[in-house]
């Protein structure tokens, strides 16, 4: 792989926007365009630029966690989210809202946690395509 | 507050399956997991049996949101039967994959897998809704395909590639007719289809529609002339998937064929269910012909999966109470049978390193009970009382008496004959000729490696397969009722629309 300063050095100051962007974007869904599967594709986009910038190592050392660890996590912050439906009485998967209002992030609710893990779940999944495939290249 | 127990089904192997994630490097919790998993499984499914049987039809709203504009989740009679019969086909996989899968699949995560396919098949049988059905299919199929090239071998990718591109094929019919469907009746919830199809206009075009979904579930459940690709596939991957496959997946395609051309599509029966007889005759026909053209053990028995659905149409396509509930106690006897037939051939394979019947001979001879566990199965399969495959067929032929289908029952009776016909072929060269090589007891070199726990934990599914069949043979009686329940509930459609739109 052909290695570019200009690329490498742009990615280091890039990442961080696109991951606060992914954010932002998850946090935005729901109600308006965004949710957790774009923000999820953004993260993962942001680390396959560090990665194409600095190779497969270094982009596996930044995200510390394996791939596969943060897709059973995404998992079972999805899953989790269905159980206070059942708490409250109702049907499996209503969501379930706090009636306070947060700075920045709104109001909470289950369906925030389930976008949270498919976040999650779209980040792993896609680092760990772009990891196996990168590592089967060398 | 009772009703949500029945997501569980759904919702239980996708737990199981993210626990055994957290702990990927380790396989010998998967597996632990996953039997424990399976058995949970077993008894909520009972349970939401024994709930069904005394209240009737159990609906869900999915997040509170009013049929017919969310997800309906419904468990009626035929639902949940299907779904305890997944459970059992569960756990004896289980059991069996312990003692035979080789530690590299188990390695790439199959234990997982199997549960998601698990969890596809059960989210097909209780939905209540057309799109979420080909969204369990697609689960479904995404997890067959890894566990059909899990392994990798040259085989194995040869079938992959028939099974996936049929069946994307398939699938991308299915999402038409989906799209179709919707734009003319302007409704995907089966209850209010069931409802609402009376009332459509165009009647030409649901026809159209109900003959594209007969080709989408037609592919899936292996119907002529639809079937190639499973004689194509099914050998290939080891015994323990194409057991699961063999006794689960074809039936997913055949369930829900009965659910949609019971409730559903049934303003031009003339049409549409004497199409079903003539692919249902052609079916049975060919499937047994062709397995009686091989000499692999595991393809002979593909072939028969094939005569077998014919059955099942067949009694689909008669469209009396009766028939119906004959095909359903067709499809209960024939999962449990065909998925222990399989374990048997695995079984054979292990010992004596191959599934070529020309190389293989003399079980019966050093292995006598292990003959008997063959022959139990095989002959229910051909019909011979008092096992359950002999009510089974017997239900569909006096159902085809009544409504004088006399060609059509010849022909059933006749592919009975053959089917006898191929599991004496297999008896005469599996078990008793003399094994090619000499008189003496020859083994694979690698059966004598394997320990006499897994011995027992690939014997004890068989034998709890077999102990369901001779139980569904001597006490057919309360079986039956349950199918002849069943398919009441979907003839009288408006028991399940009330129990899923609301009058509650």
């Amino acid at each position: 792989m052909m290695f570019s300063v200009i690329l490498s050095t742009a990615s280091r100051y890039l990442l961080p926007l696109l991951l606060i962007f992914s954010f932002f974007l998850l946090l935005r869904g729901h109600n308006e365009p965004g949710g957790g599967f774009v923000g999820g594709l953004v993260a993962a986009a942001a680390y396959a630029l560090y990665f194409i910038a600095n190779g497969v190592y270094e982009a596996e050392k930044l995200l510390k966690a394996e791939p596969i660890k943060i897709i059973s996590l995404g998992l079972l912050i999805a899953i989790l989210s269905t159980i206070p439906s059942i708490i409250i009485g109702q049907n499996f998967m209503t969501g379930v809202w706090l009636d306070i209002n947060f700075p920045v992030i709104g109001k909470i609710g289950t369906p925030l946690f389930f976008d949270v893990g498919v976040y999650l779940l779209v980040l792993g999944i896609t680092l760990k395509i772009i990891f196996s495939l990168a590592e089967e290249d060398k | 507050m009772i009703n949500q127990i029945i997501i569980l089904p759904i919702i239980l192997p996708l737990i199981f399956a993210v626990t055994m994630l957290f702990f990927w490097r380790s396989v010998a919790v998967h597996r632990y997991i996953n039997l424990f998993g399976t058995l949970v499984s077993l008894v909520v499914s009972i349970i939401i049996l024994v709930q069904v049987i005394s209240e009737g039809i159990i609906s869900l709203q999915v997040g509170s949101w009013q049929a017919p504009f969310g997800i309906s989740i419904v468990a009626d009679l035929l639902s949940t039967v299907m779904v305890v019969i997944t459970a059992v086909i569960g756990f004896a996989t289980a059991l069996y994959s312990i003692g035979t899968i080789d530690p590299d699949r188990e390695k790439y995560l199959y234990y997982p897998l199997l549960q998601f396919l698990l969890m596809g098949i059960n989210g097909a049988f209780l939905t209540g809704d057309i799109f979420n059905l080909y969204v369990w299919f697609e689960v479904m199929l995404i997890s067959s395909f890894v566990l059909l090239v899990l392994g990798g071998t040259r085989g194995q990718f040869e079938g992959a590639i028939k099974y996936v591109t049929l069946n994307l094929l398939s699938s991308a019919i299915f999402l038409a007719a989906v799209g179709i469907l919707y734009g003319v009746a302007g409704t995907l919830n089966m209850a209010d289809l069931a409802r609402r199809i009376p009332f459509v206009e165009q009647k030409e075009l649901l026809t159209v529609v109900s003959v594209l979904f007969m080709i989408a579930f037609g592919v899936k459940a292996a119907i002529f002339p639809l079937f190639f690709w499973l004689p194509a596939s099914y050998h290939t991957p080891p015994v323990a998937v194409s057991a699961i496959f063999a006794g689960l997946l074809t039936k997913v395609g055949v369930y829900a064929l009965i659910r949609f051309f019971t409730t559903i599509f049934v303003h031009d029966i003339g049409f549409t269910h004497n199409l079903l007889l003539i692919s249902a005759v052609l079916t049975m026909l060919t499937g047994v012909l062709g397995a009686a053209a091989q000499s692999d053990f595991r393809k002979i028995l593909s072939f028969h999966i094939i005569s077998q659905i014919g059955y099942m149409i067949l009694g689909l396509a008669l469209f009396s109470p009766l028939a119906i509930a004959g095909a359903i106690f067709y499809i209960i006897h024939h999962i449990i049978v065909k998925t222990n037939l399989f374990f048997v051939s695995g079984v054979v394979d292990k010992m004596k390193g191959s599934f070529d019947l020309n190389k293989l001979g003399g079980v019966y001879k050093f292995y006598p009970l292990l003959g008997l566990l063959f022959l139990i199965p095989a002959l229910s399969l051909a019909g011979i009382p008092p096992l359950s495959g002999f009510w089974a067929k017997f239900v569909v032929i006096k159902a085809g008496l009544e409504v004088q289908e006399y060609f059509v029952i010849g022909i059933a009776l006749l592919v009975g004959l053959l089917t006898l016909f191929s599991m004496t072929k297999i008896w005469n060269e599996v078990f008793w000729k003399d094994d090619p090589r000499g008189y003496e007891n020859h083994l694979d070199e690698s059966y004598k490696q394997i320990t006499s726990t897994k011995k027992y934990l690939v014997i004890a599914p068989i034998v709890f397969l077999a102990l369901i069949t001779i139980i569904i043979g001597f006490y057919a009686e309360p079986f039956f009722k349950y199918a002849n329940d069943a398919a009441e509930q979907l003839i009288n459609s408006s028991v399940y629309i009330n129990s899923v739109l609301g009058m509650r």
